[in-house]
């Protein structure tokens, strides 16, 4: 389990943020608070199957699901009063979504703090954000081993 | 020119009525000339989301504090934000923000360091005004450019800092934190991360009174009965007593402030910003652990 380099989606998203000025990034985090998907109906109507992620600032639970050819599938809820959360949500669910498991745990830990956002939100909350990773990485290696 | 105080029935009964607007007063004034609504939020990104009709936005976290410094931004500083949000010295200022106006009353204590004349909550905050179906809106308001005067900030009325809280030892003091901060088995908030104190516990002496006791379910303000019960009952505070509140880094201890000095009228409360960051973390001062004074 070693740190490699970001993939392709998460490289692109980092371009993006950091080629913007700073009141555009928090649109643009915005933007990716907006299209979080809502939780399917399996989890909807079963939250106990979430894990919550107490270095967030607000409410987040996420779900991992590591399928048969070890592809990711990421599950976010967070409320709508919590966008940057959410938007934390939503860049990893972008970023990560459908990657091989192999690739999800290559993500560095520290690409998040390259999207450019520690003077726009403080930092205790891209914290969250690792936190968030660190968790789904948790999870994938328990459901492989 | 300063615009009309609301005269709700509630607000009649706190020691300072003219600090507070329901929503049905700023719904009815939010077009009036001489109103500047802000909103400041915890989450950076909830105004974006939506806000009050014409409100501007005041950021806790980039906009109030001194990049440099660990303080808040100086009378220069303060005269270039108030003008590039279209505020005036003759401005009535009405803030709001989410989790209980926690940030809003944070924004007016700074905003009184440099004794803004007519600055007012909005009780209730974000949330009755969203659990009221008042219209909100995407749309960046347009403010044309204010000059607000260079005003000094005055620390000495309503601040303290590590060596005045030193000196003040033994007198009133009220720690807003959550119980577990308070006791030491927590070094931060429940649900929040750490933030770098080395130690738990309190300051000697201090009563635990957490901040959103003052608050109601629908993040109004409690009444003026039950903030005395609250303040004057359990913690005992007398009129005319000299009080310190703080909390983890002087924002909800903010919250406080304004219920002490604004509600109840106590007229020498002072908020030490330094709170538990620099206490808990400072060489030879006293700290208790456990949950009593």
């Amino acid at each position: 389990m070693t740190t490699g380099t970001l993939n392709p989606r998460l490289t692109e998203i980092v371009d993006d943020f950091t080629s913007l000025p700073g009141k555009e990034r928090l649109q643009l985090l915005l933007e990716f608070s907006d299209d979080l998907p809502a939780l399917p109906e399996r989890y909807a109507c079963h939250r106990d199957l979430l894990e919550q992620v107490p270095e967030c600032q607000s409410p987040l639970f996420l779900a991992v699901e590591v399928d048969e050819g070890d592809t990711v599938h990421l599950f976010f809820d967070a409320p709508p009063e919590a966008p940057t959360t959410r938007g934390f949500a939503g860049i990893l669910q972008a970023g990560l979504d459908g990657l091989g498991a192999d690739e999800v745990l290559a993500t560095p830990a520290e690409f998040t703090g390259q999207l450019g956002l520690g003077d726009l939100v403080s930092p205790l909350r891209l914290r969250g954000m690792a936190a968030m990773l660190s968790r789904i990485k948790r999870q994938i290696r328990n459901q492989r081993s | 020119m300063a615009l009309p105080y609301d005269s709700a029935a509630k607000f009649q009964e706190y020691a300072h009525p003219e600090v507070l607007v329901s929503t049905e007063w700023l719904a009815e004034h939010l077009d009036d000339p001489g109103l500047v609504v802000a909103e400041s939020d915890e989450d950076v990104l909830l105004y974006e989301t939506g806000h009050i009709p014409g409100a501007v936005k005041l950021d806790w976290h980039t906009e109030l504090n001194d990049p440099d410094t660990r303080d808040y931004v100086d009378g220069r500083g303060f005269a270039r934000l108030m003008s590039d949000k279209g505020i005036s010295r003759d401005t009535t200022l009405v803030l709001y923000g989410d989790r209980n106006n926690w940030w809003a009353a944070y924004a007016l204590w700074v905003t009184t360091l440099f004794g803004h004349p007519d600055v007012r909550l909005l009780d209730g905050g974000r949330a009755k005004w969203i659990a009221e179906d008042r219209p909100l809106s995407k749309d960046a308001p347009e403010r044309p450019q204010t000059d607000y005067p260079v005003i000094d900030r005055d620390d000495a009325q309503i601040r303290a800092f590590r060596s005045q809280v030193e000196d003040h030892l033994g007198q009133p003091m009220i720690d807003v934190r959550s119980p577990g901060e308070y006791s030491g088995e927590l070094l931060h908030m429940p649900d929040y991360p750490q933030e770098g104190a080395v130690r738990g516990g309190h300051i000697p002496g201090a009563k635990n009174v957490p901040w959103a006791r003052a608050a109601a379910e629908d993040a109004t303000f409690r009444d003026h009965k039950e903030l005395e019960s609250i303040y004057a009952g359990e913690a005992g505070l007398r009129h005319g007593d000299d009080i310190v509140v703080y909390c983890r880094i002087g924002e909800r201890s903010s919250h406080t402030w304004f219920v002490l000095q604004h509600l109840l009228g106590f007229p020498h409360v002072r908020n030490y910003d330094g709170s538990w960051t620099e206490w808990g973390n400072s060489v030879r001062v006293p700290i208790k652990r456990g949950e009593t004074p």
